[in-house]
């Protein structure tokens, strides 16, 4: 890859190629961006806002930003961590996060991703939201109370599975992840093992049936590693798979 | 037994004593005795006023999720319910008969279990009550007062729960509410070296643990005039034995013996618990009855875990254990042993099984097997019964066809010793109480009547000595007479009103 250009993150200068992102360049460049709602895999969102640096004075989402020569970035402030914080305990207090006895533990990008910004409590009181779960799929279970709403699922059925199983539907805090079938249920959906979008949920809110704690402590991604160097890890074997 | 001081006849005219929070296992529980004017007791109650509702919330979750979440019951035993669950959840995937390696490593790990509870517990919290005496000085009647007069026997009283919580650690990945047990198995196999790290130090646990044997049966026989009076009664018990009716705490048929020590039952397949046990209600307790259905609800209580287990069985499959518990049966006339305070020794002597079995099951070559997982066919309902460290554990589950629990159903060993737990506090309120002014080592009686049967309510008596008390005297107008405080140092004060 030819990167003549740069800008500078933190004060690192980081060098990167046209068309690509700030949150693409600083992971290449071993520079973590904590994030949620982007996947690499697939195109930005840019919805939980885990990723806003402040460039050139103003706040920004890394992964729709793209970089230009010669920017000031900052990404890791006390200020954009306390916001990310912030963010993160309030994802915690809409739905009903159990990490002690969920299956994904240890799998998951919201957990890991709390301590990583050091989460000690959720702060804010907690809504205790009532939530449907959705068991009736063979294959897969759908527990809303998990959701994060970063749309994952509904981006990857829609543009990568092209069949738009799943949608979200009221506003505001009343947003929900809703099923497109005759019944609203899962098993009345096209949605199958093969899909994309099956396995793309970052928290444990869309999971395979019967596959709950087979790995054990101390195995799990981010047992091994904590969220920053696994993602920073992950990106670059993606980049060179994909770049050769 | 003492029926006639669960329920006083006109309790409008007694005077009230409450002792609250006698203890707090993840909630509260109390003791409340009702007085005549000459202080002669009518009405003893232990009640549980705590209400955890597990039974409820696990319902709609996914069944394999439910090991993992009922373990969050207890910090203390979290193998137990994570195992009794394992054990339901097998049955709902038709594993009947897990792999060899499966098997054994949840047999380590609950043997594992065993071993630090039960270390937990005598070293700790009973130790300066059976060192000291009951009513010994408060100050000193700690486990810190254990430390500066027995420090050889406090620092082995760790370590062998630091054993235990190990051998817990290298199988489910942490010490304290891991992960193991998965629908049909195991999650992970024992690695060679965790295997002889483990094997490293298991001779002084052996010898620990004998040492713990003799000295609960010598504290026994020093004080055997006050051990054969203090919260004695004859009861039925009930426990798990193997297929020869050895002491058995993973698995095999439910037993129950009357206090003569007739079978009342034997060899019954535990999936059919219910149709032998069922539970009362009582309005005054959240905490509920279980009795044998055909010895009646009056008098079909029965007693679980340490005391009922040695009692039971017919033999230990270790050698040194077994030959203590010969010398237990010995003491009891190769009888029942109804003493209360007998507990403590047969405790003890599970717990020198528990390390002999660690050892023997390190060194058979099938524990580090990696054939882990098994299943059948599918099944829409489950019951897991084991053997918990406090007694006799039940969980049943039953789930829909998306593999939802339905309806849970949940027998803690410590439910299994409500009516005992409360037959003990009586008997020892009408013996040491009975027309007495109140005192701190007066009180602390009652609690060592509890304390014995090691139960889930005994987080508090966990709390090292700590355990805040209150106890007022009331009129029969209920005008405050006198009041005793012990607070969270331990410190005491009291007062008329």
């Amino acid at each position: 890859m030819d990167h003549t250009k740069t800008f500078f993150l933190d004060g690192q200068e980081i060098p990167f190629k046209e068309g690509q992102t700030v949150f693409d360049a600083a992971m290449a460049a071993g520079v973590y961006i904590p994030h949620l709602c982007h996947n690499p895999d697939y195109e930005p969102h840019s919805s939980c806002r885990l990723c806003t640096v402040i460039v050139n004075g103003r706040p920004f989402a890394a992964c729709t930003q793209p970089a230009v020569a010669g920017q000031m970035i900052q990404n890791d402030t006390p200020e954009l961590r306390e916001m990310r914080r912030t963010l993160t305990q309030m994802l915690f207090v809409e739905g009903n996060h159990y990490c002690p006895t969920c299956e994904k533990s240890g799998h998951c990008k919201l957990q890991a991703t709390a301590y990583d910004l050091g989460l000690q409590d959720n702060h804010f009181p907690q809504f205790f939201p009532k939530r449907e779960v959705d068991a009736s799929h063979p294959d897969f279970v759908l527990d809303r109370d998990r959701c994060i709403l970063c749309g994952h699922c509904v981006r990857v059925s829609r543009d990568v599975d092209r069949k738009c199983v799943f949608a979200m539907t009221h506003r505001g805090i009343k947003t929900e992840i809703v099923v497109d079938s005759p019944t609203g249920l899962l098993k009345d959906s096209r949605l199958t093992m093969e899909d994309e979008a099956a396995n793309v949920c970052p928290v444990g809110a869309l999971m395979p049936k019967r596959k709950g704690f087979q790995v054990p402590i101390g195995e799990r991604p981010y047992d091994k590693a904590p969220i920053r160097v696994d993602s920073v890890k992950n990106f670059r074997i993606r980049e060179e798979r994909r770049h050769g | 037994m003492s029926p006639t001081l669960e329920t006083a006849a006109q309790p409008a005219d007694l005077k009230r004593v409450v002792i609250e929070p006698v203890t707090r296992v993840e909630g509260h529980g109390k003791v409340t005795i009702l007085l005549d004017e000459e202080n002669r007791i009518h009405q003893v109650r232990l009640h549980i006023v705590e209400f955890r509702g597990f039974e409820k919330f696990i319902q709609g979750r996914p069944y394999w999720e439910v090991p993992v979440m009922v373990q969050r019951l207890c910090g203390i035993c979290p193998v137990s319910h994570h195992l009794a669950a394992g054990k339901a959840v097998d049955m709902l995937v038709g594993a009947r008969k897990l792999t060899p390696a499966a098997e054994k490593l949840r047999r380590l790990l609950h043997v594992g279990q065993m071993l630090q509870s039960h270390a937990l517990h005598f070293f700790h919290l009973a130790s300066p009550d059976l060192l000291f005496g009951f009513d010994s000085d408060v100050a000193k009647r700690n486990v810190i007062g254990v430390i500066e007069a027995h420090p050889d026997l406090a620092v082995q009283g760790v370590k062998l729960r630091k054993y235990g919580q190990e051998v817990i650690r290298h199988i489910a990945g942490k010490r304290v509410h891991g992960v193991a047990a998965i629908p049909g198995g195991m999650n992970k196999a024992l690695k060679v070296e965790e295997r002889d790290l483990l094997l490293r130090d298991i001779g002084p646990v052996v010898e620990w643990s004998r040492a713990a044997v003799a000295l609960s049966r010598k504290v026994f026989e020093a004080s055997a005039e006050q051990h054969r009076e203090f919260g004695v009664f004859p009861s039925n018990f009930m426990s798990l034995t193997g297929p020869a009716g050895e002491l058995e705490f993973y698995d095999g048929g439910l037993r129950a013996r009357d206090a003569q020590g007739s079978a009342i039952f034997d060899h019954v397949d535990y999936a059919h618990y219910n149709r032998f046990i069922r539970e009362e209600v009582k309005p005054w307790s959240y905490m509920k009855f279980p009795f044998i259905i055909s010895q009646g609800a009056e008098g079909g209580w029965y007693r679980v875990g340490p005391l009922a287990r040695v009692n039971n069985c017919d033999s230990i499959t270790t050698p040194l254990a077994e030959a203590e518990r010969r010398t237990f049966r010995e003491a009891a006339g190769g009888g029942m042993q109804h003493a209360s305070l007998a507990y403590h020794w047969a405790r003890m002597i599970e717990m020198l099984h528990a390390a002999e079995e660690i050892e023997r099951l390190l060194n058979d070559p099938e524990i580090l097997g990696t054939d882990l997982v098994t299943k059948g066919e599918r099944a829409l309902e489950g019951i897991g019964v084991i053997e918990a460290p406090r007694g006799t554990l039940f969980h049943h589950y039953r789930i829909n066809e998306s593999d939802v629990i339905e309806k849970a159903n949940l027998i803690v060993s410590t439910t299994n010793n409500n009516q005992a737990m409360n037959e003990a506090v009586r008997q020892v309120a009408a013996r040491y109480l009975d027309g007495k002014t109140l005192t701190e080592g007066l009180l602390n009686h009652i609690e060592v009547a509890i304390r014995a049967y090691d139960p889930c309510l005994s987080c508090a008596t966990h709390a090292l000595g700590r355990m805040p008390l209150q106890v007022e005297l009331l009129d029969a107008e209920g005008r405050l007479l006198d009041r005793l405080v012990k607070d969270a140092d331990g410190g005491l004060s009291c007062g008329e009103a």
